[in-house]
């Protein structure tokens, strides 16, 4: 496969990601449990947003087919969007949405982990600033892993229930496709059978630590990386462009 | 002007959030080059979505605006990955004094991943050093929520990345 090619889905991807789980967490925004939980989340979604500019526009330059961030972003159908499944999962109670972010969070670490020395020299100072930001993310959503498992018994029953829902969308984060295997091959990207095995053992140390069970379950979803999604992105799109599509020529000032 | 001028004349833009001390102070202003009379800036995020940033590219073109040049552009890098460490004792010293705990060190430790171990964060109101931490996350993303267990005040931490 063309590596330019894989380089560009890749950062789409990865961008889509960061903007989906964006705008996610910022659904919080007004609404957080406690004040801090509230800061705590749109800080997040801010990380998340600006990584998410710095790919997309890369993205854009890649082969120069000249698109910037807010095109990717902005006039793009759902088809099109790249995310995995896992962050288009609705927030559902708070334990619900750290148990997506814990998910996630650990996937995202490791990923940047291993780019810090990609031999694409974007990537590669895009992780190095990145990784400072989601290790707060990771501290953040495995630390309410823990005082939800160990908790109460109504905190523990629901976000072992959190854990045992959202744990179908884990498996697509890494499916180990052409795009995966050309870049990794070429030194760009982490190896992904190793992201596995380093995602598998935190998941396992913070389950374990937390009290919860780490589900059984083997049957995974698929679709995102290739377009395929669940209904829940096209109503968090129609959201998100609403204002572009209908007022095409806004602007800021 | 010299390119060193230009640098100067930029080094007065205080930073949007916290006035107190400057874009170079606080190494957003990475460089400045002048080719053919066009000048070309270098700033870098303190945080991927730092909403300053656009400000801050705003305020450079107003102080540049009729200087003479034919063009001025502002380039935003990733790298030099930001640090707190690029922060002077001296920097440091005044956001003290306007309230906000200064950053740490960052540790040598790589991983990212280690919480943070125990620290000591003095209070910027009544130098206690009996503070607590409330959220990693505060006002800002560049900043921690801290409490003191001894005048009681709320403050922001600085935090060291
Ligand atoms: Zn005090």
């Amino acid at each position: 496969m063309d590596l330019k090619e894989a380089l560009r889905e890749f950062c789409v991807r990865q961008g889509d990601d960061a903007v989906v789980l964006s705008h996610r967490v910022t659904e919080w925004c007004g609404h957080g449990p406690i004040l801090e939980e509230d800061i705590a989340l749109s800080n997040i979604g801010l990380d998340l947003l600006g990584q998410c500019q710095s790919l997309l526009n890369y993205a854009g330059q890649i082969k120069g087919n000249g698109r910037t961030a807010d095109d990717y972003v902005y006039r793009r159908p759902e088809n099109l969007f790249k995310n995995c499944l896992l962050v288009e999962q609705e927030n559902g109670n708070y334990a619900n949405t750290i148990a997506r972010h814990f998910f996630y969070d650990v996937y995202h670490f490791y990923l940047l982990e291993g780019m810090q020395d990609s031999k694409d020299e974007f990537l590669r100072g895009f992780a190095q600033k990145s990784i400072k930001e989601v290790a707060y993310h990771i501290r953040h959503s495995s630390n309410w892993v823990l005082r939800f498992g160990d908790g109460t018994e109504e905190s523990h029953a629901k976000i072992q229930e959190a854990v045992d829902f959202i744990w179908r969308y884990t498996g697509e984060m890494f499916e180990n496709d052409e795009i995966h295997r050309t870049l990794a091959e070429a030194g760009i990207i982490p190896d992904y059978e190793t992201l596995k095995s380093k995602w598998d053992a935190k998941v396992n140390e913070i389950l374990a630590e937390a009290t919860l069970i780490r589900p059984d379950q083997t049957f995974m979803a698929t679709g995102g990386r290739t377009g395929i999604h669940s209904e829940k992105l096209g109503f968090l799109l129609s959201e998100m462009q609403y204002l572009v599509r209908a007022y095409p020529d806004a602007k800021w000032d | 002007m010299t390119e060193t001028e230009v640098f100067n004349v930029l080094s007065q833009i205080p930073d949007p959030e916290i006035p107190v001390i400057s874009i170079k102070d606080l190494g957003i202003l990475q460089g400045v080059k002048i080719e053919n009379n066009q000048v070309f800036i270098d700033i870098t995020p303190t945080y991927s979505g730092c909403p300053a940033m656009k400000l801050v590219e705003d305020l450079i073109h107003e102080s540049l605006a009729g200087k003479g040049f034919d063009s001025v552009q502002v380039i935003s890098k990733l790298t030099p990955v930001w640090t707190t460490d690029w922060l002077s004792d001296d920097a440091k010293r005044r956001l003290e004094e306007f309230g906000i705990a200064p950053p740490e060190k960052t540790s040598p430790n790589k991983s990212w991943l280690s919480a943070e171990g125990p620290k000591i964060i003095r209070c910027p109101l009544c130098k206690s050093e009996n503070t607590i931490m409330v959220s990693q996350f505060g006002s800002t993303a560049c900043k921690a929520h801290y409490k003191c267990a001894d005048c009681l005040e709320p403050f922001d931490y600085f935090k060291c990345i």
